[in-house]
């Protein structure tokens, strides 16, 4: 038995981040995580699928290389290989945790953690104690939907966590669900050669973006070769042995059809790690869709557990994660820190082209009523975007008609996860579009169309 | 940190007015501070050059540390910047000079400024700074909300679009009733954590410190007002262009101090081992302001006229809402008087604030049917309420001060006795 001031459950982003600041600020600090640092992020989650992204960037850009006055010839792809860099990449980022916990003299206790009354955590039979604060940080895991036959089998039924770690592809691939997680699947798997067809309950693909951002999308998947269909529901999946048949309707039951596929990933939401961990003992009560239920400083019904990431509720991105370990540990120190403004995440899907976005989207303007003005600028029109050959996509900015506020902002294109964050920290600030377009951006970049969106916004567009 | 008033224990740093390497001379407002009560300026103690803030806008420290170091230009200071208690050398630590401020040593004030800039051209342009987003500036200035007045919730106290939606614009903001008690959103979260402010702070501790080991009792009396009334709309006439109308506040914080002159048993302050009974008639009047109350004082109130009551309470209610009574403005008040009439309230107690004894709750004046004889007629009745600290005023006299109390307002000519 040890004594800490904070014991933290789970080393995923949320946790390890805790983990750190906790340690700043001079407290002594324990992590239990029952397998590598870093967890679904860095291992099976982020990180690995950002390093097999770039893999199918490489091929898909190889493809069109002859344009570009680069001829490649006898292009291969072998997905093993590519798994086995990212891999490598994962063992390095959770080394990277490692260290990072040693060089704060971060106590990690290996083992599943449960929590006991008393600010206790139970490890095999150890049972340790935190002065100040237990933080719960479990995070979430893949979900398959039994209720149509679908549970994950790992073979024919898989989830991310197998098709991260695949040898080779399949010929065919049914990935059911559109979000961040399925369209960057999709993205990997057609690049290494794959037949894909990518189906979205939804009427729409990335259902949580911008319908302007889900156009641009299913146009270029299409135009690739992947079969898209939406608000297409899952009526009965018949699972075999080495292949998997899905009965769809779509047009809401009008039209019926089936998709016969090797192997069937699931990509269709996660389910929260909330079993076994002793919240009931404890009197940590969940929310009605079984989110640990906490307050504004993240603490839960039982005083001195909080709970952060995954667990903690919507939405389940590792940066919001990292900001609520960051901010629990400082309110656990005493401080007093600024309240995460959780409209202000942003929503980033890492296919090509990218899709990043912050704030409301155009229908949840329209939804609210709000005085809205949208400026839009195509990187058709960009400088940059033509010389490598990226025109696809747009930044669209949502402005409140009267001061001009950031409502929304849509980024699609090379590189948008890494031009939202001008808006973010616009919209961070209370800036309004004319400081972004009063900002200088320099020519000649992408991020001169955020400026342009400004621009249009405010009927002012120059280079259209 | 300076104790900027009596009963000051800490600070929060309002605005900075000066800057590193802004020259600095003995006497110039260094920054703004939020005491207990007020908003007031930090003045420096010596010549030369701000060397180091050490204490950035937004944060509360208690009374004796470094906020700041003055020294050379030019000079260095020691590696941290450790807050060292004594300012060595010829720097002059801005702090908690409860004892006489450090003179500057005679060294400390050479007076090489290296950019000899016009003070007039820094301190009225940082004076009216303020830190505010460019979205909250747009919405201010559509909505006339003076910036100067909104407490900023962002970083540092930066004003952001939260701080300045629904606050009260210049021409309502005289009505001041606080923001907290507006309806609350309803954003699904079942309630709103909000540190304490200094005042809030201060209100906490000094009711606490009363309610709680005060033994109060209470005593209520319904008053006719129609006399007054009659001749408050008389002098009102009277008055008339001359604007400076007169309230019944006027009237009865005058009708208070000149009962107090008879019940001096009633104008007294506790003292632990002491009665202190006041000769003098101090009336504090309890001003809802944003975030909190303040209770300025009418001093002499009962030899003051109506009128002077009148400009006065105008006045000091005015600057209380805007945070800006200097500390011997809200000190020192013999007796009080709470008014909540405007508000509908037909009748309250009031908390007595400690150290006086005694506090008069004003309800307000509504049209009544009472007996006359064998028939009823409608009079324009006031129920008021004193609270009393037993310690020092016996129901008894309580009761004959009221009753004196009573007579002055239903009869407004005895006020001329």
């Amino acid at each position: 038995m040890a004594t800490f001031d904070v014991i933290i459950l789970g080393g995923g982003p949320a946790g390890y981040i805790c983990a750190i600041r906790s340690a700043q600020l001079g407290l002594s600090t324990a992590v239990v995580e029952q397998d590598k640092l870093g967890w679904v992020c860095v291992n099976i989650g982020c990180i690995p699928t950002k390093a097999l992204l770039h893999s199918a960037y490489i091929a898909s850009i190889l493809k069109e290389s002859k344009e570009f006055g680069v001829e490649v010839s006898n292009i291969k792809t072998d997905y093993g290989v590519a798994m086995k860099r990212s891999r490598r990449v994962s063992d390095q980022n959770s080394k990277g945790v490692e260290f990072l916990m040693k060089k704060h003299k971060i106590t990690v206790i290996k083992g599943t953690g449960v929590v006991q009354p008393g600010k206790k955590v139970k490890v095999g039979s150890d049972v340790h104690e935190a002065k100040k604060a237990v933080v719960i940080a479990t995070g979430s895991r893949v979900k398959g939907i039994p209720q149509i036959g679908l549970e994950i089998n790992k073979t024919t039924v898989i989830s991310s966590d197998e098709a991260l770690l695949l040898e080779r592809v399949p010929d065919t691939l049914a990935i059911i669900g559109a979000g961040a997680v399925g369209m960057e699947f999709a993205d990997i798997f057609q690049a290494f050669g794959v037949k894909v067809t990518l189906i979205e309950a939804l009427p729409r693909i990335l259902p949580i973006e911008d319908a302007e951002s889900s156009d641009v999308l299913a146009k270029s998947y299409r135009k690739r070769g992947i079969d898209v269909i939406a608000g297409a529901k899952v009526t009965k999946a018949t699972v075999g042995k080495d292949k998997v048949t899905l009965d769809i309707e779509t047009g809401g039951g009008g039209e019926k059809k089936q998709v016969t596929a090797g192997a069937v990933l699931m990509a269709a939401g996660r389910a929260v790690n909330t079993e076994n961990i002793g919240l009931k003992e404890c009197g940590i009560q969940l929310t009605d869709r079984g989110f640990i239920k906490v307050d504004k400083n993240l603490q839960t019904t039982a005083p001195g557990y909080y709970a952060i990431g995954d667990v903690a509720g919507p939405p389940m991105l590792a940066h919001k994660g990292f900001r609520e370990g960051a901010v629990v540990a400082e309110i656990i120190a005493g401080q007093k820190p600024h309240p995460i403004k959780y409209d202000n995440v942003p929503s980033v899907t890492y296919c090509h082209p990218e899709v990043a976005s912050i704030g409301l989207t155009e229908d949840q303007c329209k939804e609210r009523k709000l005085d809205y003005v949208a400026g839009r600028f195509p990187f058709s029109a960009n400088g940059r975007a033509r010389g490598t050959g990226e025109t696809e996509g747009f930044v669209k900015i949502l402005r409140d008609k009267k001061y001009g506020e950031i409502l929304g902002a849509h980024i699609v294109g090379a590189h948008a996860s890494e031009m939202i964050h001008e808006l973010a920290v616009a919209r961070e600030n209370e800036y309004t579009v004319e400081e972004v377009d009063l900002a200088i951006h320099a020519h000649p970049t992408m991020s001169e169309a955020v400026g342009e969106a400004a621009l249009d916004s405010l009927g002012r567009v120059l280079h259209i | 940190m300076e104790a900027l008033s009596p009963t000051m224990e800490e600070g929060r740093l309002v605005k900075w007015n000066k800057h590193e390497g802004d020259p600095v001379k003995s006497g110039d407002t260094l920054a703004e501070v939020e005491t207990d009560k007020a908003v007031m300026e930090l003045v420096a103690r010596a010549d030369g050059q701000l060397l180091k803030v050490m204490v950035p806008e937004g944060t509360t420290v208690p009374v004796g540390n470094v906020v700041a170091w003055i020294g050379k230009p030019g000079e260095k200071l020691d590696g941290n910047a450790a807050p060292a208690p004594a300012p060595k050398g010829e720097r002059s630590a801005v702090s908690g000079a409860r004892e006489t401020p450090a003179k500057p040593t005679p060294s400390a004030a050479p007076n090489p400024a290296p950019a000899p800039q016009p003070v007039a051209a820094v301190a009225p342009a940082d004076a009216t700074r303020v830190k505010a987003s460019p979205l909250a500036r747009r919405i201010a200035k559509d909505a006339g909300v003076d910036l100067k007045l909104v407490q900023g919730s962002g970083p540092g106290g930066r004003v952001i679009k939260r701080d300045v939606e629904g606050a009260p614009t210049a021409t309502v903001a005289a009505q001041a009733v606080p923001r907290t008690a507006d309806r609350a959103p309803r954003t699904g979260v079942p309630y709103e954590d909000v540190p304490l402010t200094q005042i809030r702070k201060t209100i906490a501790k000094r009711l606490a410190a009363s309610i709680g080991p005060i033994p109060h009792f209470f005593l209520t009396t319904e008053i006719d007002m129609e006399r007054a009334a009659e001749a408050r709309e008389a002098l009102n006439k009277q008055l008339g262009e001359e604007g400076g109308k007169i309230s019944f506040n006027d009237i009865i914080i005058k009708a208070v101090a000149l009962a107090l002159v008879q019940h001096r048993a009633c104008n007294a302050w506790f003292q632990e081992d002491h009665i202190r009974y006041w000769n003098e008639v101090h009336v504090g009047m309890a001003v809802a302001i944003e975030d909190g109350l303040i209770t300025p004082v009418i001093r002499n109130a009962d030899m003051k006229s109506l009128r002077e009551i009148g400009a006065e309470s105008r006045e000091l209610a005015g600057r209380a809402r805007n945070r800006r009574l200097k500390p011997e403005e809200y000190t020192g008040a013999t007796f009080s008087v709470s008014n909540l009439g405007m508000f509908d309230i037909d009748q309250f107690t009031a908390v007595i604030n400690p150290p006086e004894s005694g506090i008069v709750a004003i309800g307000s004046i509504v049209a009544k049917a009472v007996p006359d004889g064998d028939r009823v007629v409608v009079r324009r009745r006031l129920r008021l309420t004193m609270s009393c600290d037993h310690r020092v005023i016996d129901g008894a006299t309580g009761a004959v001060f009221l009753k004196t109390l009573k007579q002055m307002l239903e009869n407004p000519l005895a006020m001329l006795l």
